[in-house]
């Protein structure tokens, strides 16, 4: 069972506009670890856990924003959400330790690994075992998805469009890009409606505030 | 030095041009350093995307080990920052306007617009990577064992992927 899920409904405890101060040494160490442990994939997954999860710097509609939008953006979505998280985090400096405590461990890794392939090839064990690994990733991506889903309390019709995504990319395997410019603007429409109506309410109960 | 200079223009292009992540930078990878320079075979070039799967970090790495076959340790480091930096700064730019107005109505309509999106696009892309690791369904099984486990229970993924590995170790070596 799930102990005491977290609950809350997308906005920071401590007023909106700024998360909590995080170091540069432990934004490095974050993306460190997660550069030098992901094997296997599903890195996303893992940035969600220590980022939303468990240390709470961003809230979830915070990262999945980002998640689209690193995947409109051309490159690669790991960097593209690692430079937003850091950019989010601390300005430029923040995505600069995203960006190196990401790459540093892959980037001598993989030459590592390509000097020793030759035997490593040989091995039919080590297939087995990273297919297995890459299953299992795909289970941690399917994880956060319905863990954000249940976390920020969707409503019916925002379940519908994560429906639809996942019908539409994930099992017609239509183009990503232009799924999202179709249905993007359609979902930021019925989010504004939602967001005028709160903010027509609490103007209401509070008075005219500049 | 023609190498460096072939690993620039080849991938800094690129980099603002692969939509869609990383796999989209596969196919003019191959057309350009195996058929237009032909600097390296078909079959090297399979074997380096194995090595970039097995490897950690993203799967875009796979250029940091093209770079260092054709220009040794300043090709890979000419390779990285030419597929990441470019895209890099144009997610920063963004990511600076788009958090610059957070707060307003208009982007916490933005924000709650884009989180079923966002939701959707990470589920859609977990299926889509089952099906090209072609594990069948044993793969499926496993992918969804783990994804009930870790809903319920928040284990490190580390220990969950290591369980999924050694899992299909044993299931290949008794089917």
């Amino acid at each position: 069972m799930d102990p005491n899920p977290p609950q809350h409904d997308g906005t920071l405890p401590a007023g909106p506009e700024q998360p909590p101060q995080v170091s540069l040494g432990t934004i490095f160490w974050i993306f460190f670890q997660i550069g030098s442990l992901s094997v296997g994939g599903g890195l996303t997954a893992w940035l969600y856990r220590e980022i939303v999860e468990k240390r709470r710097l961003m809230p979830e509609a915070d990262f999945m924003g980002a998640m689209t939008l690193a995947q409109v953006l051309p490159g690669i979505n790991m960097t593209n959400l690692s430079v937003y998280v850091g950019q989010r985090l601390r300005g430029m400096p923040g995505a600069l330790m995203a960006m190196l405590g990401l790459l540093i461990v892959p980037f001598f890794a993989i030459i590592t690994v390509g000097s020793i392939y030759a035997q490593l090839k040989a091995n039919p064990a080590l297939h087995h075992f990273l297919d297995g690994m890459a299953a299992t990733a795909v289970g941690l991506l399917l994880a956060m998805g319905i863990k954000a889903a249940k976390v920020t309390r969707m409503q019916p019709l925002q379940l519908a469009i994560v429906g639809i995504v996942v019908v539409l990319v994930g099992i017609l395997r239509l183009p990503m890009v232009p799924v999202i410019l179709v249905l993007a603007p359609i979902s930021i429409g019925l989010a504004w409606k939602q967001v005028a109506a709160e903010v027509a309410q609490s103007e209401h109960a509070r008075g005219p505030d500049a | 030095m023609r190498e460096i200079v072939a690993l620039i223009v080849v991938l800094g292009p690129l980099s603002l041009l692969s939509f869609g992540g990383g796999a989209s930078i596969l196919a003019p990878l191959h057309e350009a350093f195996v058929t237009h320079y032909q600097w390296m075979t078909s079959r090297e070039y399979v074997d380096y995307f194995a090595i970039s799967r097995i490897s950690p970090g993203p799967g875009a790495m796979l250029v940091t080990l093209i770079g260092w076959k054709l220009a040794g340790w300043a090709g890979a480091a000419v390779a990285t920052i030419a597929i990441f930096l470019p895209s890099s700064l144009l997610c920063y730019r963004v990511a600076k306007v788009w958090n610059r107005h957070r707060g307003t109505p208009l982007h916490r309509a933005l924000e709650q617009g884009l989180l079923p999106i966002g939701t959707g696009l990470t589920i859609a892309g977990a299926i889509l990577t089952q099906h090209t690791s072609q594990t069948g369904a044993i793969g499926w099984l496993l992918a969804l064992t783990a994804a009930a486990i870790l809903v319920m229970r928040n284990l490190h993924p580390l220990l969950v992927i290591a369980c999924g590995g050694s899992l299909m170790l044993v299931l290949r070596a008794v089917g």
